[in-house]
């Protein structure tokens, strides 16, 4: 490229060589001490040779004179930050319950411990914010299956529901249908019925009377006789505007012919003391928790 | 920069050769490159040639008195005055607030200035500072040119600095120039020494002071003192100490000529009206011996008021001669005026033969025609006037800045809540600001429901039955707010909500909109 020297007439400076249409570039040295600075940072990459791992090798790294790793930094960082968070957590391990709520600042750390777990272990089937969706509650509103106190709340998710722990929660929708106890004309009756609890519209030539014999000889037993649910059995409140799996005939038909038994996990074991308890409260403050 | 072709430089060889420094003089003195004739210079023949670095010519500046150095002097401990006693200040606001006049508090992330406090996220005033740094720097440029780099610019003032220690042990130009071509002797090793002891200890005294400005500065005195200072302070004493002593000390000129952007965008921002300092080479050519001079006025002959005795040339800092035109080294002192005005009032002839003057000035007298400065023009107006506007604005914004403020972030999940008995319920997460420095106590209403519940989770009510929010001075709170609309009709799909938060002490409001979920 540098076919040809040219020496700019006005400064009296050496150019680059090249030449884009008709443009010359001055090739101005560089001060001395500049040249030096370039050179010290050369020198200076030799030392982080040395100082930090650097080269690779066949199966490792070399491994610098500091013994500085990448990961061993984020493990002291980890440290520092666990060091950090120890007072809080040490707190929040041996408080009770209601002491937590009562303190601002251990239940603002506990909501934000809680937001966390909850964003990695329960957002999966309750939803990021705990909306829930179809067969999984909704954890915001004011209805709760099992109950909805601070001790309520540790304990299903301490122990499940229907998961196979002895403490969990237990009770399940029996499958009516399919276990031939009631007929399919039975079946439509109680649903009908069913939905007036709520103040639903029944169907057209819905049999109203048979639906709310079946009802108390079948559902009383678990959902109450006014259907107002019972925590004890997970068995849900018929008479309110919350439906878990909807409120449209087909899917409360299909839950009497089919039962319906959701699970949750336990959590004991898996997750930290405190961890569960922050989850606790997080839940309780997502705006339906009972006193 | 272009120079306007002017046939003085042809005697400039000549009357060289006549002087008395002339053999001091020749290896210090910086030629501006467009006064080097292009044939002088050896055509390269390879790559080879081209040197890898230009070599720097020391600049030994020679002292001098008159009124621009009297102004440099009163600038130099003006503003030096500032920068180290500034954080000593003190300024009472009360219990909960630092009492130090200027302090940017990082870890609290808090920048006080007297009166002023400002949150991190009122950065935008930094914006404005910078907005009336940078349009001040354009109108001091639209009438009278690089004063700042010549008066004000920390570089400038720590060298000036630096020169008069410089001179105080090693003697003013020529002594230092005589003694650094001869032998060094354990006397002059001894000057040296103390010499880069002072800078030393000056810079050292820069970076204290700039670390005072992040911490209670006596504290951190006492602290610095005792050695429990946090290790971050003696970090930023040493950055500063070594920046201060390599581009006051060694670097100097340099930074102007090399580093700093200014001296370019300023030659773009510059035009024919703004005062520069200026040879007046009308008076001025040509050049000749005061002797020669008088002779040639006695014979009716045109002669030039320079006797080129290179004084101008010796006491700039830069090492620039001026009489070149303007010039990128040109830092806009005038300490070359002082140094000419002195000799013009030795020869009896009148001072101002270099002075802050126009080339078009010069080009109007060699006219015939009136000199004239013309500092009220569109330019510096449009300046003063963006100066006014961003100046005014920040005050008002000032004037009027909230004590409280309030943000909401509508949950994402879920969006809206369906209750046991039907209502809707929406939740937000809400940050409430106290920027007073009390506590204080709000309410929350919000508009635009016909009939809503709001509800602080997890915040008792007290006696009255009202949910009052506490947030300490000069801090924030976040909590989480249900509204539950009770309403019959059904909602639309999406309500705009206005939510108002009320100081129940001073009536102070705070408003938001935000927006209302349904089906």
């Amino acid at each position: 490229m540098a076919e040809e020297k040219h020496i700019d007439a006005l400064t009296g400076t050496a150019t680059t060589g090249h030449e884009w249409d008709g443009l010359r570039e001055l090739n101005t040295p560089l001060p001395r001490w500049w040249l030096w600075l370039f050179y010290i940072t050369i020198v200076w990459s030799v030392g982080y040779w040395v100082v930090y791992p650097a080269w690779p090798l066949l199966t490792s790294a070399t491994e610098g004179v500091t013994g500085w790793h990448a990961r061993s930094a984020v493990v002291e960082d980890l440290a520092a930050l666990k060091a950090q968070r120890g007072p809080l957590m040490e707190k929040l391990s041996t408080a009770s319950m209601t002491d937590i709520a009562a303190d601002p600042q251990l239940l603002d750390f506990s909501r934000a411990v809680g937001r966390v777990a909850f964003a990695d272990n329960c957002a999966p089937c309750h939803g990021a914010g705990g909306g829930g969706t179809k067969g999984y509650p909704n954890l915001n509103d004011d209805d709760w299956l099992w109950g909805g106190k601070l001790a309520d709340i540790e304990l299903t998710i301490r122990h499940g529901a229907r998961a196979g722990d002895d403490k969990g929660r237990a009770g399940n929708m029996p499958a009516f249908g399919r276990d031939n106890i009631l007929k399919a004309n039975e079946i439509s009756a109680v649903a009908d019925f069913t939905r007036t609890l709520s103040g639903l519209a029944p169907e057209a030539g819905a049999d109203l009377n048979l639906g709310k014999k079946l009802f108390a000889d079948n559902c009383a037993v678990c959902h109450g006789p006014e259907g107002k649910g019972n925590r004890e059995l997970g068995a849900p409140n018929l008479t309110d505007k919350i439906w878990l799996f909807g409120a449209d005939k087909a899917t409360i038909v299909a839950g009497i012919q089919n039962g319906r038994g959701g699970v949750m996990p336990v959590w004991a074991g898996r997750l930290p003391e405190p961890t569960i308890k922050a989850l606790t409260l997080y839940v309780h403050t997502l705006g339906g928790g009972e006193k | 920069m272009a120079l306007p072709p002017v046939d003085f430089r042809r005697n400039k060889k000549k009357a060289k050769q006549s002087m008395t420094l002339a053999e001091l003089v020749k290896e210090s003195e910086v030629k501006p490159a467009a006064a080097v004739a292009p044939s002088v210079v050896p055509e390269p023949q390879s790559d080879d040639d081209i040197p890898l670095y230009a070599p720097r010519r020391k600049i030994y500046p020679q002292s001098v008195s008159g009124t621009f150095r009297r102004i440099k002097w009163a600038v130099l401990i003006v503003t030096l005055g500032i920068y180290y006693l500034l954080p000593f200040v003190r300024w009472d606001r009360g219990p909960n607030a630092p009492s130090q006049a200027v302090l940017i508090d990082f870890p609290n992330t808090r920048f006080y200035f007297f009166f002023i406090e400002l949150w991190p996220q009122e950065v935008y005033y930094l914006t404005g500072l910078l907005i009336l740094a940078a349009v001040g720097l354009f109108l001091m440029n639209a009438v009278a040119g690089r004063i700042w780099c010549g008066y004000l610019c920390p570089q400038t003032v720590w060298t000036d600095l630096f020169f008069a220690i410089e001179r105080f042990f090693e003697g003013d130009r020529r002594e230092h120039m005589l003694a650094d071509r001869q032998k060094m002797t354990v006397k002059r090793f001894g000057y040296k020494a103390a010499k880069h002891f002072t800078w030393l200890m000056v810079a050292w005294w820069t970076g204290g002071a700039w670390v005072l400005y992040f911490a209670d500065a006596p504290t951190l005195v006492k602290e610095l003192a005792s050695g429990t200072a946090p290790f971050v302070a003696y970090l930023w004493i040493g950055i500063l100490t070594l920046t201060t002593y390599s581009l006051a000390g060694h670097l100097r000129e340099q930074v102007c000529l090399y580093m700093c952007p200014w001296p370019r965008i300023q030659a773009a921002l510059t035009d024919e009206y703004a005062l520069n300092v200026t040879y007046r080479y009308d008076r001025g050519e040509p050049r000749c011996s005061a002797k020669k001079a008088e002779q040639l006025r006695s014979a009716g002959a045109p002669a030039g008021d320079c006797v080129d005795c290179l004084q101008c040339v010796h006491v700039c800092p830069t090492g620039v001669d001026i009489r070149d035109g303007a010039n990128l080294g040109c830092i806009q002192c005038g300490l070359c005026i002082d140094a000419c005005d002195a000799v013009m009032a030795k020869l009896g002839r009148p001072t101002r033969l270099i002075a802050f003057d126009t080339d078009l000035n010069i080009k109007r007298r060699m006219e015939g025609k009136q000199a004239f400065v013309k500092i009220f023009r569109m330019r510096t107006l449009l300046y003063a006037a963006i100066i006014a506007i961003a100046g005014g604005i920040m005050i008002y914004t000032l004037a009027t800045r909230d004590g409280e403020g309030i943000s909401v972030i509508h949950d994402r999940n879920p969006m809206y809540v369906r209750l046991s008995d039907g209502a809707l319920r929406n939740a937000y997460t809400v940050r409430i600001v106290n920027k007073q420095l009390k506590y204080r106590d709000f309410i929350l209403t919000v508009d635009g429901l016909p009939s809503t519940l709001i509800d602080f989770v997890g915040v008792p009510p007290r006696a009255d039955g009202r949910q009052l929010v506490t947030v300490g001075p000069d801090q924030t709170k976040e909590v989480r707010v249900t509204v539950t609309d009770y309403a019959t009709t059904p909602p639309a799909p999406s309500t705009t909500i206005l939510f108002r938060l009320i100081d129940i002490d001073s009536g102070e409001v705070a408003e938001v909109r935000d927006h209302f979920f349904g089906p």
